[in-house]
Order: C-alpha cells, then sequence, then structure tokens
C-alpha cells in the first residue's frame, strides 16, 4: 500500500516537472507559431543563474542568509532566462515569423550557441548547487517519505499555473495575448500591436522556462547540456496537450507523469519511455490535435 | 538578366574562395613537409585523441592536459632518444565514427609514433580495427568491461578482475549478501551486470533487482521506491554521466543514506564528484586503482605538479593518473627498445615496472594489460576518497577472466 502511494506521489511529481517545462513552450508554440528547439537552453539558462545566486550568496553574504538564497533564485532565474528570450526574439526570431522551418533551424542553432557559452563561461564539467539545509529530508507520513524537494517543486508549479491563469484571463494584456493565439490577424485589425504581444509572450515564455530550470536544480545535473534532456519531454507535452490553452498542457503533463511512474515500476526506465511514446502516438490518431484544441497545430 | 547576374557573381566567389582555401592548404602541406624534413632528426610526434568537445568533454578533456604534462616532463628531461616529443592533438568530438577517422589521421598523414586516446569503450572499439590495419599503437586510459586484448593497444586501466570482481567479494564478505544492480542502458554496464551476476551466484550472492536507465535519465523516484521495498543490502552502481548527478541527490532526499544500504559506484572519481557534491555522496563507496589521496611519494609530486599547471581547484582521478602513465609506459619502452617501430616498442614493453603514483604497475606481455592495486574509498565530505582496503599486491589483469570457473561462459561468448 504505502508502495503505491509513493508511486502515485512520484507520478505527481513528475507530472509537475513535465508541466514546469513544458508552460513555457505552449506559450510561445501557441502564441506564434515559433518551434523553439531552444527551450531546453532557456531551462539551462534558468539553472545557471541558479547556481550564480548560490555563488553570489556564498561569497558575499553571510552564512546565515545562505538558506534563503533559493527564494531569490527563483524570481532572478525567471528574469534572466524572460530577458535572454526577449533579446532571443527581437534579434532573430523576429524575422522568422513566416517562415516556420526557418525559426526551427534557427533556434537550434541558437541552442548550440548557448551550449557552447555556457560552457565557456562555466567549463564544461558539471556544477553543484547545494540546496539550502532546510529543503533536506521528507515529509514522513502514512509510513513513506515524501521529499520537501518534490513537495516544493509541486507547490511552485500550482502557483505557477495560478499565476499564469490569472495573468491570462484576468489582466488586459493577458486578454491580447490570448486573442493573438486564437486569430492574429483578426486581433491585428482590431488594434492590438501583435509584435509587442510576440516579444512579451516569448520573453514570458522563456521566464517560465527559467523557472522550470531552477527547480530542477534541485534534483538533477547542472551542466552545459541539460537542455537536451527535456526538450523531447516538454515538446511531447505540448502536443499531447493541444495548443492554445493551459488545461491541454496540464492535463498532458500529469498525464504522461503518471502514466511513466506506473509503466516504469514493472518494465523499467527505458520501456517506461518507449510505452509512454506509443500510447502517445497511439492517442494521436485518435484525436490528432491533442486533448484540447483551439487551433491546429499546422504552420500556416 | 539580373538572376543570371547573381548567380555568377554568387559562383564565382565560392569558386574564389574554394581554391585560395586550397592553395592555403598546399602552402601549409608543403611548409609541414619541410618542416618535417627539417626536424625529422630532432622530434618524433605522437597522437593525442580525446573528446574535446560534446558530452564527454567533462571527462576527457583531463586526460590530454595529464598526457601533456607528462610529455613536457619527458621533454625536459632530455626527450627521448635524443628528440623532442611533439604532441598531435585531435578531437574526438563524443562521436566514435571521428575517433576512426581521426585515428587514420594521425598514423596515415601524421605519421605518429603511437596515440594516447579514448574513453568510452565505443570509442576504443571504433579505434580497434583502425589502428590494427594501420600496425599503429593505442594506449587506452579507462577502466573498461575486458574481454578484449588486441595486439595493438596496451590498456592502462583496470580491467574487470581489476576492479568489479574484487569489489564484490569485499562486499560480500563484509556488506551482506543481497544485491541491487542500477544500471546505464548501454555495453559496460550491461556487460559489467552479466559478470556480477555470474561471480554473485558462484559465491553465494543474490540479485534481488537488475535495473537499467537510458543515458542522461534524471528521475529516479521510481527506482529508489523499488529499493525500499526490496530493501538491499548493496546497490552496485554502473550509472555514467549525468544521471549519477540526478540518483544520488534524490536517493539523499529519499532519507536513504550510506548507513541504510552501501552504494557502490564504479564511475564516480573525483572529477564527477565535484559536479554532484560531496556532501551528497558522503559515506558511499568507490573502487578503482588510484585516489588523489593515495599514500606514495610518487602521488604527492604528481597531485602537486597536476595542480600548479592547472589550476588549485582541479582534481586528480584514476584516468587521469592512468593517461599520465600511459605516456611514461611508452617512453620506458621505447627507450629499452632504443626505437620507436612499433613491434620492437612492444617487445619491449612486456614486464616493464613503474613507479607510478598509484604504486608500482607492471605491464603484462601476455595481454597488454597493466597489474594494478585494487583500491576501495569512502567518499568524504569534501569530495576526496578515504581508502578502506587494498589488495595489497598488485593483482595481474586477466580480462577474460579466465582464472574465475564461474566466468566460463562469459569468456566464452566474447573470444
Amino acid at each position: 500500500m504505502s508502495i503505491f502511494i509513493s508511486q502515485l506521489f512520484n507520478g505527481l511529481s513528475l507530472g509537475s516537472i513535465m508541466l514546469l517545462i513544458a508552460l513555457g513552450l505552449a506559450i510561445t508554440f501557441g502564441l506564434m507559431n515559433v518551434i523553439n528547439m531552444a527551450h531546453g537552453e532557456l531551462i539551462m539558462v534558468g539553472a545557471y543563474a541558479t547556481y550564480v545566486m548560490q555563488l553570489i550568496f556564498s561569497k558575499y553574504l553571510p552564512e546565515s542568509l545562505f538558506n534563503y538564497y533559493y527564494f531569490i533564485a527563483i524570481p532572478i532565474s525567471f528574469l534572466v532566462a524572460s530577458f535572454i528570450g526577449y533579446l532571443l526574439e527581437k534579434g532573430i526570431i523576429r524575422f522568422l515569423y513566416n517562415r516556420p522551418t526557418d525559426s526551427l533551424l534557427a533556434t537550434w542553432g541558437i541552442s548550440l550557441i548557448l551550449q557552447q557559452i555556457a560552457r565557456s563561461i562555466f567549463g564544461a564539467p558539471n556544477v553543484a548547487v547545494v540546496a539550502p539545509a532546510w529543503m533536506d529530508g521528507g515529509w514522513q507520513i502514512f509510513g513513506i517519505t515524501l521529499p520537501y524537494k518534490r513537495l516544493l517543486i509541486l507547490s511552485l508549479s500550482i502557483v505557477c499555473i495560478a499565476l499564469l491563469y490569472y495573468y491570462l484571463n484576468k489582466t488586459s494584456t493577458g486578454l491580447r495575448i490570448r486573442a493573438v493565439t486564437m486569430n492574429r490577424n483578426m486581433a491585428s485589425c482590431l488594434g492590438i500591436f501583435t509584435r509587442k504581444i510576440d516579444s512579451l509572450g516569448f520573453a514570458l515564455g522563456a521566464g517560465l522556462a527559467g523557472i522550470a530550470g531552477c527547480s530542477l536544480t534541485l534534483l538533477g545535473p547542472i551542466g552545459p547540456t541539460i537542455g537536451t534532456y527535456y526538450i523531447v519531454d516538454a515538446f511531447m507535452v505540448v502536443i499531447l496537450g493541444g495548443i492554445g490553452g493551459l488545461k491541454g498542457t496540464i492535463i498532458g503533463a500529469f498525464g504522461i507523469g503518471m502514466l511513466s511512474t506506473v509503466v516504469e515500476y514493472s518494465f523499467g526506465a527505458t520501456m517506461a519511455k518507449v510505452i509512454v511514446f506509443a500510447v502517445i502516438i497511439l492517442f494521436l490518431q485518435w484525436k490528432p490535435l491533442g486533448i484540447f484544441s483551439y487551433r491546429t497545430r499546422a504552420l500556416d | 538578366m539580373k538572376k543570371i547576374f547573381l548567380f555568377l557573381t554568387i559562383f564565382s566567389v565560392i569558386f574564389a574562395s574554394g581554391c585560395a582555401m586550397s592553395s592555403a592548404l598546399e602552402e601549409k602541406e608543403s611548409s609541414d613537409g619541410q618542416n618535417s624534413e627539417q626536424n625529422e632528426t630532432d622530434v618524433v610526434k605522437v597522437g593525442i585523441l580525446h573528446s574535446l568537445s560534446g558530452t564527454m568533454a567533462i571527462s576527457e578533456v583531463s586526460l590530454k592536459d595529464a598526457e601533456l604534462m607528462a610529455i613536457e616532463e619527458i621533454n625536459n628531461s632530455g626527450g627521448l632518444l635524443g628528440k623532442k616529443i611533439e604532441p598531435v592533438i585531435e578531437d574526438g568530438a563524443s562521436d566514435w565514427p571521428t575517433f576512426a577517422e581521426k585515428a587514420k589521421k594521425l598514423l596515415q598523414q601524421d605519421k605518429v609514433a603511437t596515440i594516447f586516446g579514448g574513453w568510452t569503450s565505443a570509442s576504443r572499439k571504433a579505434m580497434l580495427p583502425v589502428v590494427e590495419q594501420n600496425k599503429g599503437l593505442l594506449w587506452y586510459p579507462v577502466q573498461y568491461e575486458g574481454m578484449e586484448s588486441s595486439p595493438n593497444i596496451f590498456y592502462t586501466g583496470a580491467t574487470t578482475n581489476q576492479q568489479i570482481v574484487p569489489a564484490v567479494s569485499w562486499l560480500l564478505n563484509n556488506k551482506g549478501k543481497k544485491f541491487f544492480l542500477i544500471g546505464s542502458d548501454y555495453v559496460f554496464p550491461r556487460t559489467a551486470n552479466s559478470i556480477i551476476k555470474a561471480q554473485l551466484k558462484a559465491e553465494g550472492g543474490e540479485v534481488v533487482v537488475e535495473e537499467y536507465t537510458p543515458l542522461g535519465h534524471t528521475d529516479y523516484s521510481t527506482v529508489i521506491n523499488k529499493m525500499k521495498k526490496v530493501k538491499p543490502d548493496v546497490v552496485f552502481n554502473t550509472l555514467n554521466g549525468d544521471s549519477n548527478v540526478a540518483f544520488f541527490k534524490q536517493l539523499k532526499d529519499a532519507g536513504i543514506t550510506s548507513k541504510d544500504v552501501t552504494v557502490m559506484s564504479v564511475s564516480i572519481a573525483e572529477e564527477e564528484i565535484r559536479g554532484i557534491g560531496g556532501e551528497v555522496l558522503a559515506g558511499h563507496l568507490a573502487v578503482w586503482n588510484y585516489f588523489q589521496t593515495t599514500d606514495t611519494p610518487e602521488n604527492k609530486a604528481f597531485v602537486e605538479k597536476y595542480k600548479e599547471a592547472y589550476g588549485e581547484e582541479r582534481v586528480t582521478d584514476d584516468p587521469i593518473e592512468a593517461a599520465y602513465i600511459a605516456v611514461h609506459l611508452w617512453a620506458e619502452a621505447v627507450k629499452k627498445a632504443g626505437s620507436f617501430e612499433v613491434e620492437k616498442v612492444k617487445e619491449a614493453a612486456k614486464g616493464i615496472e613503474y613507479k607510478a603514483p598509484g604504486g608500482t604497475v607492471k605491464i603484462e606481455g601476455e595481454n597488454q594489460h597493466l597489474w594494478k592495486t585494487v583500491r576501495i574509498g569512502e567518499i568524504q565530505p569534501d569530495g576526496q576518497f578515504k581508502e578502506i582496503w587494498n589488495s595489497g599486491e598488485p593483482v595481474k589483469p586477466d580480462p577474460y577472466l579466465k582464472s574465475y570457473s564461474w566466468a566460463e561462459k562469459l569468456s566464452k561468448n566474447n573470444e
């Protein structure tokens, strides 16, 4: 029984990680139809921002404050990643809006450049991020241990969803973003400055990737190539969930997370990847546009 | 008309740059030719072939550094047979066909006397046919899964009976009988685990779980859950690369410490500990032939020199030491043979002993491996190893495990 609850929690945890990494992609893909192959590297940027925060805190600030560096790291990762996303958009992607295959290639090139920049600044080997001491250990309940770090990531993903939902549905900028997502030409006719919304949307998506990177430092490696581990999963979630809204992404992420964990227990991690992939492909035969879709994925 | 004009302009630009490039190449080749003619008498070229870019660069760049340091030492003390060693450095780029291609280039074009290179078994297996066909010599400095002994390769890293097999015996005697095997899904862990399974069957151990995860996998919650259910005495870890970071971080978070279960790793050395964090790994074990803390006068000097050359924060580990001694062993063989010719060097190399930083080693002529001391170390919070057991004497290398009756079936499959 405790194994069952443990696995349930693991599924939720994996789902929350999938959600964080895919959220940014859902926005950029949904909003601007840009296939952003550099999304994984934006995650890496967030992770390295956390590392730098840790360095700053350990070098320049007193011991006692070290435990709080993580709270600052989250918004800093968001800002750094969204700034880089903003630069990318203004500098390169803006010129490629009506050329989707070109944007695919260009963002792939950008991902390689970002990886090499990370290697040049931080070195090729992984760097170690020490989590604050209060995060160690877990919550003992029902005879199982729920690690605090995973609980933090779970709550972080819920908070992100809530904030994003509020932003998109209750603010006027959010309204404009949704309008441009649904029908770009019509929104433009109605006086919405689509270029500005695009930059904003891309920066937002990149910022979310940064937060994902920050949370991943708790669980996994931090190095120049970590983006490549997550990019495929991010695209799987977005395509399964459908373009245009948050609901699909949420259900897609948790669905994949739970399925992966359940299959992995019996069949091992390699088979789990294969089976999950096969299930997604079968599902797409039934519902080609994903779970919830407001738009087609056609690159027109 | 405009279109044709544009096309002609582009075409001629490409053509002109092509000509310029090829003439530049010719110049370089001819000047190289001149140089090599002039310097034929006072320089001998050796090849250094490691991944300087790509996913393996993390590990392999330090091997290149160690080899360059050894070459500099030899050059500073008068060179080799009156000649200075000139390293020709090539980048395998973590791509195995590139290793084969560069090995061919080093042997055929640069005519190097020997190559120091490789890390993954895949890179070695790619270079093997090239080195054999071109009658070259390769020195391979990394521990591997054995079952190989090419006449053109010298193996300065541990083979299975100098790393995995003694570790399993020690664990059975000291820690318990229930083994949980976790590894990355490729040739080395799978081969290593088949050896471990055969050994456990023969020596009275039990494999409770054998699990593989893809390279680059980062979510170990399910594996750790299984571990909690099964309660093994020992976890034998053959994960490689970034997966190790994720695994140990998550293991610690789940509240499993080295007191609850012993984790023995074969792919975690001082360099990898830096990327994971000493506090995360504290108390866990690894088995190698060399630690930075190994207490020999040669090692003290070696570590000091390495840090001086490359930085105080750099660490030395087993593959780095093996790469360093490969260069010196080759130099010793050349001196003994009085020639750089591959066959003469191979013949002279048999039985050469050398005081390595990790203890005295001896080249075993029969299979061109080294006699090496086996060491088990416990990771300390500062990221270094504290040795808790060693084999006393250097162990004779046995890549086909011929001296173990339980390994009969395994070696038959591979010979």
